[in-house]
Formats: C-alpha cells, structure tokens, sequence
C-alpha cells in the first residue's frame, strides 16, 4: 500500500499545491482543476488505443526484425526508418515512451530510438500540417530542414554519452518484471 | 480527429489480431494493461502539473514574454518552451497568434521546439521509462538543438 501512495507522490503534492492556491487564489486553483482535466480527457483519447497497440507490437513484431532494419548494423537506412516511424505519428510524445521502449527492448540501436523521439516529438507530419496552417508553409518547411540533421545529431550524440551504460533500459515493466521476460519469450 | 482514427486504427488491428491468433491478442491486451495500470500514477501527476503550471502562467502571459526583444526574450522564452508542456488545443492556437503579432522567427522556432521536446513537467514519465540520465542528456541535447535551430531560422527568415 505504501509503494503505491509513493508512485502518487506527483500527483499528491500537486493536489496540495491546488488546495494551498484555492485559499489565497481561488481563480488560479480553479484554473488549474479545469486545464488539468481538459488534458486529462485529451491523455485519456490517446495514451489507451496507444497502450494496445504497443501491445500488439510486442506479440507480433519479431526481434529479428527489429534488430536488423533498427538494430547497431541498420547505418543510415535504420535512421531514416526511425525517422519515418516517427513522421507518422499520432499524439505527443509521451505517448512514444512506451513504443520506444518496446523499440528498444527489441534490440533498436539507442541512437535509432532516439532519432525516433526527436522526430515524434518535432516533426510529425500532423505538427507540420498544423504548424503550416497557423504560422506558414516556409516557417515549417524551414524548421523541419534544420531539425532533421539535428535530431540525428542528438541521436548519436546521446549513444556516445550512454555508451556502456545499460541503465538507458526500460523501467516500466520493472514494477512488473514478469512483462519483460514474457515480451522475450514470446519474440523468439 | 486524431483519437478517433487511433481509436478505428487500433480496433483494426485488434479484429486483424484476434483473427489470427486469439491467444496472442489476449496477451497483448494484457501487457497494454499492464503498463497503462502502472502508468495511470505518472499520468494523473503530469496531467496536475500541467494544469497547475499553466495556471500559474496562463497562455496570456506567455504571449507577453515575447515583447521582451533581444537576446533577454530569446532566453525567456526557450526556458518557458522548455517548462511548460501544453495541450495540442491550446498550444497551436497560440503559436498562431504568436506568429500573427509579429514574433521574431527566430523565438518562434525556439518556442515551438522547445515546447514539444523538452518537457521539465512530462520529465517524471520519462524517467520512468527511460532513466534519469537519459532523460536528463536527451532533454538537455534537445535544448541546445532547439536553440540552434532558431537561432538558424532567424538568420534565414527575417
């Protein structure tokens, strides 16, 4: 019981914050209330279908595969394919964590998973649409020449920092350690 | 628009699963359980710190930031880019009517990247998956990248 009032912690701290605000700005308490459950609806029509198909990833991608179009052999195609993977999503980017994990689980490179992220998070094909609606075509066309080189210059900057260092390993399924071990008996 | 076809996209593929292999699809079900049940603390904590942080410095002010002119309003803002993580129906409405107020490429750029890949407020998720120390060098890689990509905006677009 206690370790699962600890994982809240955030989440309690962040309530007291609100009650602590609720007496000395009510308006600003009230503010917050209604935008964290605005966002809360918007995380909750994203993260579960995500989530599933996450799952399926899990089941039905093998290792093999992974490893060699995503894995240290895949060079520039395998970074390019990162990139691709993640132009084509939907939602921010904490709804990749959980896919670049499993990416990661499945033997892509650290680099590749990284190039992944960037892209999701930067340069979705959904963001640019947006970003060239709202601010214009050469505004975003612009950013999305100069992030690219700089996405895939973090991604291999961030292995030679981590180089080594295998704690850059999902955390996830520590809490339930059995998810792992499953996930890899069943790639196999 | 977007949930909904994630939403068609993902019974798709769960029909498409079950078809094949019903005991399969049953366990992925479970591993997409499991980690949505060990998520759902992380969720509700960055849900309430988004909207206590945005509270606190509502999207009104945030478009006064970007009167601060110089390399001062440049700084300013990429650190609240870099805090701050919003809602997608709140964050493109206003970078839109950044743009049409006149703000410099440059910030713009920095803002909208610094917005969408350095989140001080989704850090706790992150390292749940991926560690501090990952966390920490790729959130701050991603600072530096999000400045050098708008400090080469403003030199291309004026």
């Amino acid at each position: 019981m206690r370790a699962g009032l600890a994982a809240y912690r955030l989440f309690l701290a962040v309530v007291l914050v609100d009650l602590a605000l609720a007496l000395w700005q009510p308006d600003a308490a009230r503010d917050s209330a209604v935008t964290s459950w605005r966002f809360l609806l918007e995380v909750l029509s994203i993260v579960p279908p995500v989530m599933v198909l996450m799952g399926l990833l899990d089941v039905w991608v093998p290792r093999r595969l992974v490893e060699s179009h995503l894995g240290p052999g895949s060079g520039a195609l395998g970074a390019g394919l990162a990139m691709l993977l993640g132009t084509a999503a939907a939602g921010p980017l904490y709804a990749a964590f959980p896919v670049a994990v499993s990416m990661q689980r499945k033997g892509a490179r650290l680099a590749n998973v990284v190039v992944f992220l960037g892209t999701w998070a930067a340069i979705k094909i959904p963001m640019l649409m947006m970003e060239s609606s709202f601010v214009g075509l050469r505004f975003a066309l612009l950013r999305l020449a100069f992030t690219v080189p700089c996405i895939l210059a973090t991604g291999w900057l961030m292995e030679r920092f981590l180089a080594g260092d295998g704690t850059a390993v999902a955390l996830v399924p520590a809490a339930e350690p059995a998810t792992a071990e499953r996930t890899e008996e069943t790639s196999r | 628009m977007i949930s909904a076809a994630l939403f068609g996209l993902t019974a798709a593929a769960l029909l498409a699963s079950w078809w094949a292999d019903p005991a399969k699809t049953r366990e992925a079900l479970q591993i997409g359980a499991r980690s949505m049940h060990g998520l759902a603390p992380r969720i509700l904590g960055m849900v309430g710190l988004v909207g206590l942080v945005l509270a606190l410095v509502p999207p009104a002010a945030i478009q006064r930031l970007f009167a601060v002119r110089g390399l001062g309003g440049f700084a300013l803002v990429a650190a609240v880019g870099s805090i701050v993580t919003m809602p997608g129906p709140i964050a493109f409405p206003l970078v839109g009517s950044l743009a049409r107020l006149g703000a410099a490429p440059a910030t713009l750029a920095t803002f909208v990247t610094t917005l969408t890949m350095v989140g001080v407020v989704t850090a706790p998720m992150e390292v749940s998956y991926f560690g501090r120390r990952f966390t920490a060098i790729r959130q701050i890689l991603s600072f530096v990248m999000a400045i050098v990509v708008g400090l080469l905006m403003g030199a291309f677009l004026r």
